[in-house]
């Protein structure tokens, strides 16, 4: 049963569209899933490495503003006087140089954070988003500054010889992010269940024991940021592209704390995780806002994760998983004494 | 030459406030070994209560200042005894989880109190600044240096002439041993929150009224802290303060000299090569990376 369940949950996702009309929901659930696939980049790192990145956003946002940047185009003049002309191009390549783009940061990242752990590594992180975020602030010749970059183009794609596809209705913006969660989702199922995600189990545990068996850390844990970051620039390039316009404020920390209060809430280190998490805390803004203004959507959050650290700080997918299974122990006593019985 | 002279002058107003933050953190670090998002907002409380007591309540200039210290010391307390100590022994990463979630409850219960507009303080000082040669600055500046230079010292003396601090210093070397020798554990470590939050509340009560009060002022001064610990050392009081001032003389040199709209950049990029180059910080005395 439990082998379906992601199947059965995506055959159920991608019925929504089908039966729900009202735009204003079908709104929540893409930037609900564009936040799924952020946080479950984040759980790859807190959930099996066990690497606390408080700076996720920076990837989130690097993959946002160079999809936007290389559909829109760019004129920019470097130091020494060099300029820098790019046409826009498609925005299916600038999704995929975003993508890139992060990926790569990340591994610069991880190559120089992971020399430090525990509450270092985590200041490193932030350290890290808030310079790009000044970065994007400041460089108003590339990024429009606190200007905002606009009129972002929605994503189509050119198939040769079958035309454009586009992505301009709700509808299908929907299942556009939903394949990418789905993708997302496969790789990381993938990574954490082979060779390499058990020496990131490893080295989470008891990282010295971990060396000793000869798992070369840095190098998985750099692995991990790679991916993890990939995964949060393919978030970021389909938030800049569905709201088309995005400004510095994508970089703040209030939003790598909306992806950590996911993961743990859901349960850090479990692929349906993030997917709860994410459902949960994407709905509250959706239930609340008709009477709660955002100071005190953002005080319940605050509340929610203080008290999901108190009361169930495995999470609710673990938690679930433990009633299940002592569901099944307590079953367990009448068929093994019935199997003793007939075996007498 | 002038202009250099004037930075220096700000980097001293600033660093002396800035070394308040750092050496309330670094005790909290150091001792609790508790990464506290809430310092920054405990800096903007103490802003707030300044606001609140002085303009809304109309006391005194300087006795709300007084009163905002004694707030944030209880409110630290408060924060130690509901949130930390329940999670007594519990990893580094969940009492951060905890922290982050007092931190966004303060930013927003601020902004939902006080509202998002930004607040000012009147001050007794006269408007005209004092001018020494070419360089001017304020008189509410010189007493903000003066009152911080008076909190480190007094800081000082009780980490190292009174039987509080010395239990606090034998805590931060050894919890299990200072414990065995009769320390009250849970009394040093609700005495220590309580004691770096009056000092994140001081510094915000005095460098409030010196820019303008906002909700988000506390959103960089926890990483402006860091920056400072990091830089000074672990549980040092005097790392903490040079680690103050240097972080304002790079913010005040780098908005200076390189780009204004650079200056909060400068704390994160000493962060980030103190951490990768020195991470022991420049004037540690014990290990720190664990």
């Amino acid at each position: 049963m439990k082998r379906y369940l992601p199947w059965i949950a995506l055959i159920a996702a991608a019925s929504i569209p089908l039966w729900l009309h009202d735009p204003y929901i079908l709104n929540a659930f893409i930037t609900t899933g564009i936040f799924i696939i952020a946080a479950m980049s984040l759980n790859l790192l807190l959930g099996y490495t066990g690497q606390l990145n408080l700076g996720q956003v920076a990837f989130f946002g690097i993959g946002a503003y160079t999809s936007a940047l290389v559909s829109l185009g760019f004129d920019v003049e470097l130091i020494g006087g060099i300029r820098v002309v790019h046409e826009p191009w498609p925005v299916w390549t600038g999704l995929l140089i975003g993508i890139v783009v992060s990926a790569f940061c990340g591994y610069i990242v991880g190559k120089l954070s992971f020399r430090v752990r525990g509450a270092y590594f985590v200041i490193v992180t932030i350290s890290f988003a808030e310079v790009v975020r000044l970065v994007a602030l400041n460089w108003v010749e590339l990024t429009q500054g606190p200007l905002a970059l606009t009129s972002i183009p929605p994503v189509t794609l050119g198939l040769p010889g079958l035309g454009y596809y586009d992505f301009f209705s709700k509808q299908s913006y929907f299942y556009l992010v939903l394949g990418v969660l789905a993708i997302s989702y496969i790789i990381i199922s993938r990574l954490v269940n082979s060779r390499t995600g058990r020496a990131m189990v490893a080295l989470k545990e008891n990282e010295s024991l971990a060396v000793s068996v000869g798992i070369d850390v840095t190098s998985y844990l750099v692995l991990a940021a790679v991916v993890s970051a990939g995964i949060a620039g393919a978030a970021g390039g389909l938030y800049a592209h569905y709201l088309k316009i995005i400004d510095p404020d994508v970089f703040l920390f209030l939003y790598t704390v909306t992806m950590v209060i996911m993961v743990v809430t859901g349960g850090k280190g479990t692929l349906a995780g993030p997917v709860v998490g994410g459902l949960i805390f994407g709905f509250i803004p959706v239930f609340s806002r008709s009477f709660v203004g955002p100071e005190l959507q953002w005080i319940i959050y605050g509340v929610f994760m203080i008290v999901i650290v108190f009361v169930l700080p495995e999470g609710i997918v673990p938690a679930i998983e433990k009633w299940f299974a002592s569901k099944d122990k307590s079953r367990m006593p009448e068929s093994t004494q019935a199997q003793v019985q007939d075996a007498s | 030459m002038t202009e250099f002279l004037q930075h220096i002058v700000n980097m001293l107003i600033l660093g002396s406030t800035y070394a308040l933050l750092g050496i309330g953190l670094t005790l909290i670090f150091g001792i609790m070994r508790v990464v506290n998002f809430a310092h920054g907002e405990l800096y903007a409380f103490g802003a707030y209560f300044v606001y609140f007591v002085s303009i809304l309540l109309g006391l005194n200039f300087f006795l709300s200042i007084l009163v905002a210290i004694v707030a944030g010391c209880l409110l630290g307390a408060l924060i130690e005894v509901v949130l930390l100590r329940p999670m007594r022994g519990a990893d580094i990463d969940t009492t951060m989880l905890i922290m982050i979630g007092a931190m966004i409850v303060m930013q927003n219960g601020e902004q939902y109190i006080w509202g998002g507009v930004a607040k000012s303080v009147n001050t007794p000082f006269p408007q005209a600044p004092l001018v020494i040669g070419s360089v001017s600055v304020s008189w509410l500046s010189v007493f903000v240096f003066f009152a911080s230079l008076a909190l480190i010292a007094a800081s000082y003396l009780l980490i190292n002439r009174t039987k509080l601090g010395k239990a606090m210093r034998a805590t931060f070397q050894d919890r299990d041993t200072a414990s065995l020798m009769g320390v009250n554990i849970q009394m040093i470590y609700m005495a220590t929150f309580a004691l770096g939050s009056s000092l994140a509340a001081a510094a915000g009560a005095l460098l409030g009224p010196v820019y303008v009060i906002s909700p988000q002022m506390g959103n960089i001064a926890s990483l402006k802290a860091f920056a400072i610990v990091i830089l000074g050392g672990l549980g040092s009081i005097g790392g903490a303060t040079i680690g103050g001032f240097m972080l304002a003389f790079a913010e005040e040199i780098g908005a200076g000299y390189i780009s204004s709209g650079y200056r909060d950049a400068m704390g994160f990029l000493i962060i980030i090569a103190v951490l990768l180059f020195k991470p022991t910080g420049l004037f540690a005395r014990a290990e720190r990376i664990g």
